[in-house]
C-alpha cells in the first residue's frame, strides 16, 4: 500500500521543527510501524536526503524506547502495543498518517521524533532502586510472598518507560511510570527500608522535571503497552501522603 | 535517596490533596443543601423553608461551617488555576493531531471549563440570594398557624415597617410567625427564563463535574480499597452525578411552571 505521512522534523533541541509530507510506497501489511519507516529512509538515503531520526531498540515489546503519537495516539491506534509492535495492516492504502514525537517540557525533542527521556532515569535515580545486598541466589520461599502480592508487584514491574503516559495524558503528568516505579517496591518485603523516603524521594524528582499534575483522566492506562493500572496511582498517593502524614522518616538524616 | 523531601503543600501531590479534600467538602455541603431546600417543593407558603432559612444564617455551628465553605470555594478554585497553569506549562508544545476522546472520557479533560462555569453559577447564585438575605432585600412575610390541627391560618405580607426581627409567638394555641421572605424572593427570581436556563446549565455542569470529581477526589487521597471503591463509583455518578443535580433543576423549573 501507499501511504502519505506527515512527519515532525526538527534539525536539533535548539531549532524550531515543522511538519514534512512524505510519501510511503509499496509498504506490505506485515511490516510493522518501524520496518515501514526504515523503508522510507532507505528511500530517503538514496536520495541524498536526511532519514528521518526515531527512537528504537528491542523491536519486540519489551525495551521501551520506540515512541512516536501516531494520529494523535501514543503507540498508534492499537491498545497494548508499543510502536513495534504496531502492523502496517491497522492501516489502509492511501491513508494520511501523522507522526510526532512525545510533546512534554520534560521529554525535550533531541532531532526529529526522539526526545530526551533522561527525566524518567533521574526520576529512578532519586529512589527507584533498593539498598540491600543481593548476594547469591537465595533458595527458593526463603522470604515468603503472597502470590497475590509478589503477581501485583511483578505486574507494575513490567513498565518499561516507554514515556507513552506522558505522551498520552493531557497534563504530561508521569505519575503512572512513578507510580509503577514505587508500587514495584512498596509490594515487597525488599523494599521496605526506604519505602516512605522513595515515595517523596521519587515525587520531589518527578515534580523538579516540570512533568503536569495528574487529573485522573485514565489517559495514561489506556495508552500504557503494558497495561500498568490506575491502581498505581493510588498506591502511590497512598505512600505519598502517608509517608507525608503520618510516618515520615529521614533515614540518612 | 536525599533526606530532606519537600513540604507536602509545596509537591503536586500535597496540591492536589487540597483540591480533593476542599471538593469533597463541597459535595457533602451539597446534600445538605439539597435536603434542606427540598422545603421548597412544600405547598406551605414557604413556611417551612423560610424558618430553614433563619436556623442556617444564625445557629452558630452552622455560621462556622459557612465559612469554612466560602474557604473552600475560594481555595479549590485558586488550586485548580494553579495546578492547570502548571498543567499547560508541562506541554508547552501541542500536538497537531490529539484523539483524546480515545482514551479518556470528555469531562474527565474539562474539569477547568465546567468549574469555570460552576463559580460564575456560584457569584449568581449567592449575589441573587445570599446577598438579598443578609442585606434586608427580601420581603416580610407572617403565618399564623393554628398549631392543634397544623393548619395554616393566615398568611399575609408585611410592609417594612410592620417588621423588625425575625419572631415566634404563641397566643391561645395560635402561632404567629414574622420572618424575611426568602421564599417569595426564590419564586420571584424563577420568573425569568435566562436565570432558569443558567440553573438548569449550571446543574448539567454540576453533574458532569462530578461524575469524574467525586471518584477522582478518593484516587487522589489514595482510597481504592477493593471492597467500597464500586460503591464510591457508584455514589459519585447516580447520587452526584444524576440525583443531587437533577433535584436541583427542578427547583427553578417547579417556580418557573407554577407561574
Ligand atoms: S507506565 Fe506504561 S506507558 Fe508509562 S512508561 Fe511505564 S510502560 Fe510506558
Ligand atoms: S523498540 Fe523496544 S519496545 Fe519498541
Amino acid at each position: 500500500m501507499n501511504l502519505t505521512l506527515k512527519v515532525w522534523r526538527q534539525k536539533n533541541d535548539k531549532s524550531t521543527g515543522q511538519f514534512v509530507t512524505i510519501q510511503a510506497k509499496d509498504i506490505a501489511d506485515d511490516m510493522s510501524f518501524l520496518e515501514m519507516l526504515d523503508i522510507v529512509n532507505d528511500d530517503l538515503t538514496r536520495k541524498g536526503e536526511d532519514p528521518i531520526y526515531f527512537d528504537h531498540d528491542c523491536r519486540e515489546g519489551i525495551c521501551g524506547m520506540c515512541s512516536l503519537v501516531i494520529n494523535g495516539r501514543a503507540h498508534g491506534p492499537n491498545q497494548g502495543t508499543t510502536t513495534c509492535q504496531l502492523h502496517m495492516r491497522s492501516f489502509h492504502d492511501g491513508q494520511t498518517i501523522v507522526i510526532e514525537p512525545w510533546r512534554a517540557a520534560a521529554f525535550p525533542v533531541l532531532k526529529d521524533l526522539a526526545v530526551d527521556r533522561t527525566a524518567f532515569d533521574r526520576i529512578q535515580h532519586a529512589g527507584g532502586y533498593v539498598n540491600i545486598n543481593t548476594g547469591g541466589v537465595p533458595d527458593a520461599n526463603t522470604i515468603a510472598i503472597p502470590k497475590v502480592i509478589a503477581d501485583e508487584a511483578f505486574e507494575s514491574a513490567t513498565c518499561i518507560g516507554c514515556g507513552a503516559c506522558v505522551a498520552a495524558c493531557k497534563n504530561a503528568s508521569a505519575m503512572l511510570f512513578v507510580s509503577a516505579k514505587v508500587s514495584q517496591f512498596a509490594l515487597l518485603p525488599q523494599g521496605q527500608t526506604e519505602r516512605y523516603e522513595r515515595a517523596q524521594a521519587m515525587v520531589d524528582q518527578m515534580d523538579a522535571e516540570g512533568f503536569g499534575n495528574c487529573t485522573n483522566t485514565g489517559a495514561c492506562e489506556a495508552e500504557c503497552p503494558v497495561g500498568i493500572k490506575l491502581t498505581n496511582i493510588a498506591r502511590l498517593n497512598r505512600e505519598y501522603l502517608s509517608a507525608k502524614v503520618l510516618s515520615q522518616r529521614d533515614i540518612h538524616a | 535517596m536525599s533526606s530532606k523531601s519537600k513540604p507536602l503543600f509545596s509537591s503536586s501531590l500535597g496540591k492536589k490533596l487540597i483540591m480533593s479534600l476542599t471538593g469533597l467538602f463541597l459535595c457533602m455541603f451539597l446534600l445538605i443543601h439539597l435536603i434542606g431546600n427540598l422545603q421548597l417543593f412544600n405547598n406551605d407558603a414557604g413556611y417551612a423553608f423560610n424558618k430553614y432559612a433563619v436556623f442556617m444564617t444564625t445557629f452558630p455551628p452552622i455560621k462556622v461551617v459557612s465559612y469554612l465553605l466560602y474557604a473552600s470555594v475560594i481555595i479549590h478554585a485558586i488550586y485548580a488555576l494553579v495546578l492547570t497553569l502548571k498543567n499547560k506549562s508541562a506541554r508547552p508544545v501541542g500536538y497537531n493531531q490529539s484523539a483524546g476522546s480515545a482514551n479518556s472520557k470528555w469531562n474527565s479533560r474539562n474539569m477547568g471549563i465546567l468549574g469555570t462555569v460552576l463559580l460564575v453559577f456560584i457569584a449568581t447564585h449567592m449575589s441573587n440570594f445570599w446577598w438579598k438575605y443578609h442585606n434586608d432585600q427580601v420581603p416580610y412575610i407572617e403565618y399564623k398557624t393554628d398549631l392543634k390541627t397544623g393548619q395554616q391560618l393566615e398568611v399575609r405580607e408585611l410592609t417594612a415597617n410592620e417588621f423588625t426581627v425575625y419572631s415566634v409567638q404563641v397566643e391561645n394555641g395560635i402561632e404567629t410567625v414574622q420572618a424575611r421572605d426568602l421564599y417569595k424572593q426564590v419564586d420571584f427570581a424563577f420568573q425569568s427564563l435566562p436565570l432558569v436556563a443558567l440553573y438548569v446549565i449550571a446543574m448539567a455542569a454540576l453533574a458532569f463535574h462530578l461524575i469524574h470529581g467525586f471518584q477522582s477526589a478518593f484516587q487522589t487521597v489514595g482510597f481504592n480499597h477493593k471492597r467500597y471503591i464500586g460503591c464510591i463509583r457508584t455514589i459519585g455518578v447516580w447520587l452526584f452525578g444524576v440525583i443531587i443535580p437533577v433535584l436541583f433543576a427542578l427547583m427553578p423549573l417547579y417556580f418557573f411552571f407554577k407561574g
